[in-house]
């Protein structure tokens, strides 16, 4: 990967001055970025800093107070009609911490059912499709097994391959890797590594410093719901101008 | 006062809705009594019931295997049968063996209807209570009373001032549903002619021939009253609730 | 109420407080019956001995008091067997019509209870609370008074029996009490579900029904089962107002055999019936949460 990104390619995401309080707490206060198609971006900060909050909004999950937020073709805040949020859905998708499956469903079903059920895709295509994903994230061996009986690794690639199901242009990874075990974080981590070497257009939200150092196109500290700093991996890691992020990094490295 | 009666009467002169239980002044008598029965009855069941708890209780944490196994049967007969056929059982049964000759050589029941009531009821709600404060009691944790030793508490001012405060706490939800679900249960007592809010009712209807406005009334008296229950006892769950202790 | 706003995250779980499981054991089942309205029926075998050792303690003590030329106690009670088994199948219809007619009203009213329009939110939740404060008896009185004895539909007078008004009046708190069960399954789905769910872009709808409705069923089926148990034998209160059920014909022998002593014998018999046809429903209740509890 280039350590800058490629600056001829378009924005996909872009984010202008964002606000949002719950009750009185304001969580982002001003946030303002922009992602470039197939561009890898990775946010680190301390928790409570308002991350997963961002990826919420970006997703049009919570409302944004201020500020505007556009993903390809789409005012996210600005969206009406269920039509016009399931086409934005399409477009840009979220993988949760607690990778959230449907524990009623077996691992293909959970791939299976927002295509199904959303985009009204033909079953049999769709089977194939899901297939294939879970080939791609490792697990073709757990296509019947219910989400209780799989680990936290292979849950969460299994919350990746149903969000992929969904062909979206931009990821969202908010903490995937938090709830797992040491051992089980690899796999997940390569699997967003192979999609990212793909083209996908990626947001990351991670605390694995080495990956995201290794994967980022441009790394955004946050803290307190502003973004301090923001940079090629190489410069905010190795010479972190803020004294705030220079703390962090201190802390976590 | 006379004045909002009277409205009353007005309002059957008016709309044929003949709410005697409010301008006819031994109709209002009866209803307030009957009232009053349902109230105290609750009452008193509500006092015995969780003495007969704590009794049980403690006696359930008994040495004497007999007296646990006794215990035992009793909750196990109040929770897993129908309320109505205990209060049969004691009224029709145990009733009639408890009978004294009467002036005219005719058999007279030593105990009356409203004491069987009482009795039946406080026993059914009792098993609950039983089972209830014994969790209770066993979910105080055994580092606290100890600590509490440690400090110098003798045994019973340990159990006075630390277990069964924090036991109380801890059964409160579960005695609030029992409770309730006992002032509602007090209408059964209308199956032998104890004179509480439906009897009165029932014989209100049968005079005056207003059914629809007497079940009317009927339907609010108890919503009112569990409605009140209900919020008097959470709130009061809500008042003694300690932080990071319990749900 | 609040926890379901549509897409809302939840807040994150601070410290859980630190309880004995005896402490959380009793609140958990404090919740529960608070919920489904009902205490947990716990039936075992030796209820069943217990319940025929009483009933030869009863026989016994009849026996004891036969006077020369009566029949003994258990050909009275084989001569009433027929009559009592009419009236408990009437029981039973009762408790299976009450059912029915409650699941289905209180199935709607718990999930308009969950509704994001405010009036149909609060009128559900004013419904289910009115009639959940409201006795069973007083219900089944209401029923039996107001509903007409007779209704003409199309020129044709159909009569209304007893019983069917008498189930109508059960079927009220039945529906109160399931309308609260389907509420807090609800509510007990965490609400990343519905948030994941957004985010693939179903709609409320698709959301309820293919993802936290059949996660429901599993949590509901073990109350609602209890609800049964418990309906079923709260359907001697019909005898009160007159339905001929089991309870009423038990009365009605007791009174045409006019011979004291036969009472001890004759309830538990009746009590066994009721005990044969609950326990294998409560079993299988516990049987059932059980296997939810090993999967969660
Ligand atoms: N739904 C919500 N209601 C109230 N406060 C919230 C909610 N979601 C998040 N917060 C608060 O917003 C702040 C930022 O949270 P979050 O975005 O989850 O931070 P991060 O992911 O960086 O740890 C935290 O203080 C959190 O308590
Ligand atoms: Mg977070």
């Amino acid at each position: 990967m280039t350590a800058t990104p490629a600056v001829d390619a378009e924005p996909i995401v872009v984010i202008d001055d964002v606000h949002k309080s719950f009750g009185n707490v304001e969580v982002l206060k001003g946030v303002s970025l922009s992602v470039p198609k197939g561009g890898v971006v990775c946010i680190i900060g301390p928790s409570g800093s308002g991350k997963s909050t961002l990826l919420r909004c970006i997703n049009g999950l919570v409302p944004i107070d201020q500020g505007s937020i556009r993903v390809a073709s789409f005012d996210v805040h600005q969206l009406k009609t269920d039509q016009e949020k399931i086409a934005l859905r399409k477009e840009v998708s979220i993988v949760f911490q607690q990778y959230n499956l449907f524990p009623h469903k077996t691992a293909l079903e959970n791939v299976m059912m927002a295509p199904v059920h959303v985009l009204k895709e033909d079953r049999e295509e769709v089977r194939e499709r899901a297939v294939a994903l879970l080939r791609k994230v490792g697990l073709s061996a757990k296509a019947d097994v219910y989400p209780g009986e799989l680990s936290g690794g292979q849950q969460q690639r299994v919350a990746i391959a149903r969000s992929l199901a969904m062909r979206p242009e931009v990821m969202l990874f908010d903490e995937v890797t938090a709830a797992l075990d040491p051992e089980t974080v690899k796999d997940v981590l390569n699997t967003i590594r192979e999609l990212a070497l793909e083209g996908m257009t990626c947001m990351i939200v991670t605390h694995e410093m080495r990956f995201a150092r290794e994967l980022a196109d441009v790394v955004y500290f946050t803290d307190g719901g502003v973004i301090v700093e923001s940079g090629p991996p190489a410069e905010l890691f190795d010479r972190p101008v803020k004294e705030r992020t220079r703390a962090f990094l201190s802390q976590i490295l | 006062m006379e004045s909002f009666w009277a409205w009353f009467r007005w309002l059957h002169d008016a709309t044929g809705i003949n709410l005697t239980i409010f301008y006819d002044s031994f109709d209002r008598s009866r209803f307030a009594r009957g009232f009053v029965m349902t109230v105290e009855l609750s009452a008193v069941c509500i006092v015995l019931s969780v003495l007969i708890g704590i009794v049980g209780a403690w006696l359930q944490g008994s040495r004497l295997r007999l007296t646990r196994h006794v215990i035992y049967w009793y909750i196990q007969f109040f929770r897993n049968t129908p309320p109505l056929v205990q209060l049969y059982f004691f009224y029709f049964g145990v009733g009639s063996l408890l009978t004294a000759t009467g002036v005219s050589g005719s058999p007279v029941p030593m105990v009356s209807n409203v004491t069987w009531a009482i009795v039946s009821l406080s026993f059914f709600a009792g098993a609950f209570n039983v089972e209830i404060f014994r969790s209770g009691i066993e979910a105080v944790p055994g580092a606290t009373i100890e600590a509490a030793e440690s400090l110098g508490f003798s045994r019973l001012r340990t159990y006075l001032l630390i277990v069964l405060p924090l036991a109380f706490r801890i059964s409160m939800p579960a005695l609030n549903n029992n409770l309730v679900n006992l002032v509602k249960t007090t209408t059964l007592a209308y199956a032998i002619a104890v004179p509480e809010l439906l009897y009165v009712s029932s014989q209100i209807w049968s005079d005056e021939l207003n059914v629809p406005e007497m079940m009317n009334a009927l339907l609010i008296s108890y919503f009112t009253l569990v409605g009140f229950l209900v919020y008097a006892m959470h709130r009061w769950e809500r008042a003694i609730r300690v932080p990071g202790f319990g749900v | 109420m609040s926890r379901l706003r549509w897409c809302d995250p939840l807040p994150q779980a601070t410290d859980l407080p630190v309880l004995l499981p005896a402490a959380s054991r009793l609140a958990r089942s404090a919740t529960a019956e608070r919920t489904a309205g009902a205490f947990r029926l716990r039936l075992r075998p030796a209820h069943g001995v217990a319940l025929l050792a009483l009933f030869a303690i009863g026989c016994g003590w009849a026996e004891a008091q036969v006077q020369p030329g009566q029949p003994s106690i258990l050909a009275t009670l084989w001569k009433w067997t027929p009559v009592l088994l009419r009236g408990f199948l009437f029981n039973l219809a009762i408790s299976a019509v009450a059912m029915a007619a409650g699941t289905i009203v209180g199935l709607f009213l718990g999930f308009a209870q969950i509704s994001l329009l405010l009036p149909v939110r609060k009128g559900a939740w004013v419904t289910t609370h009115f009639f959940r404060n409201a006795p069973w008896l007083v219900l089944l009185f209401y029923c039996m008074f107001l509903l007409p004895f007779q209704v003409t539909v199309f020129g044709m007078t159909i009569q209304i029996p007893d019983w069917i008004k008498a189930t109508l009046g059960l079927s009220l708190p039945v529906m109160a009490n399931v309308s609260e069960i389907v509420r807090g399954a609800l509510q007990s789905i965490p609400t990343t579900q519905w948030e994941s769910a957004a985010s693939l872009a179903f709609t409320r709808r698709q959301t309820m029904w293919m993802i936290i409705f059949p996660q429901c069923i599993k949590r509901m089926l073990p109350p609602w089962m209890n609800l049964y148990a418990i309906l079923t034998m709260a359907t001697v209160l019909t005898s009160i107002v007159g339905v001929n059920e089991m309870m009423s014909l038990t009365r009605q022998a007791l009174s045409a055999e006019n011979r004291s002593g036969l009472l001890l014998a004759f309830y538990s018999y009746v009590l066994f019936w009721f005990f044969l046809y609950c326990y294998p429903i409560a079993r299988w209740t516990v049987r059932l949460e059980a296997r939810y509890a090993v999967n969660h």
